[in-house]
């Protein structure tokens, strides 16, 4: 599975991409941001409050009971701020 | 059409590539969007001396061509441009913007304003502002929620 982070969430995390292989408990977005704050202080920081998170899976946006396999990408980053 | 760049535009070139060789069009409207200091606005606040501008390539793109797409599909446009640039900028620079051509005025504006608030709630690009206190990243404002909220519900 590959995830990017963005804004302030791959300041925090540390990286702006990375290629992982969760564990089969990960099968929706909820779960797999849940495995995500137990990979170090710097994952636990940036997903401490998950109404400041939003999720994309292969480049749309999905709530948290949205399925995650591998092969997805999965973006996770703060509310946009362009325009 | 859809443009995500790094580099400045020509906003006279670009409106007049959008409406070359269609003499249906009989109004185009735009929005500019551009970098503000935020002191101008709030005397004695903070100064903001850069803003960058990150975005998702690829995810980027297809939401801004989704939000297109979306316009089109409501108003009778002939054409329409969205260009949204991306690293650094500074005060005054232009950052975005939104261009639709139609016969008639009430469809050319009408979509220029949905697609300038949807974009800034749709598009995944994210400003982090550089002031003389440090780098900070800009929170999403509700009103900008609120704008785009208005569009879902009326025509």
């Amino acid at each position: 599975m590959r995830l990017l982070y963005f804004a302030w969430l791959r300041a925090k995390i540390g990286t702006a991409e990375e290629e992982l292989a969760p564990p089969s408990q990960v099968h929706d977005v909820k779960s797999l941001l849940q495995w995500l704050k137990t990979r170090g202080p710097g994952y636990a920081e940036a997903l401490k409050d998950l109404s400041t998170v939003r999720v994309a899976v292969n480049q749309d946006y999905v709530g948290s009971e949205h399925p995650v396999r591998d092969g997805d990408e999965v973006a996770i980053f703060p509310p946009v701020t362009g325009g | 059409m859809i443009k995500v760049q790094r580099q400045d535009f020509d906003v006279g070139r670009e409106l007049d590539e959008l409406t070359r060789g269609n003499p249906r069009i009989g109004g185009v409207a735009s929005f500019i969007g551009l970098v503000r200091d935020m002191r101008t606005n709030n005397p004695g606040g903070e100064s903001i001396t850069a803003l960058t501008l990150e975005h998702y390539p690829g995810m980027t793109e297809k939401k801004l061509a989704e939000i297109e797409a979306e316009a089109n599909k409501r108003w009778p446009l002939d054409a329409s441009l969205i260009i949204h640039r991306y690293g650094r900028l500074e005060p005054g620079d232009r950052i975005v913007l939104v261009a639709t051509a139609s016969p008639h005025r009430e469809a050319a504006l009408a979509a220029c304003h949905f697609l300038i608030d949807w974009l800034k709630t749709d598009a995944p690009f994210w400003k982090s502002e550089e002031t003389p206190q440090g780098e900070r990243w800009v929170a999403a404002r509700r009103e900008d929620d609120e704008a785009t909220q208005r569009w879902k519900v009326a025509k």
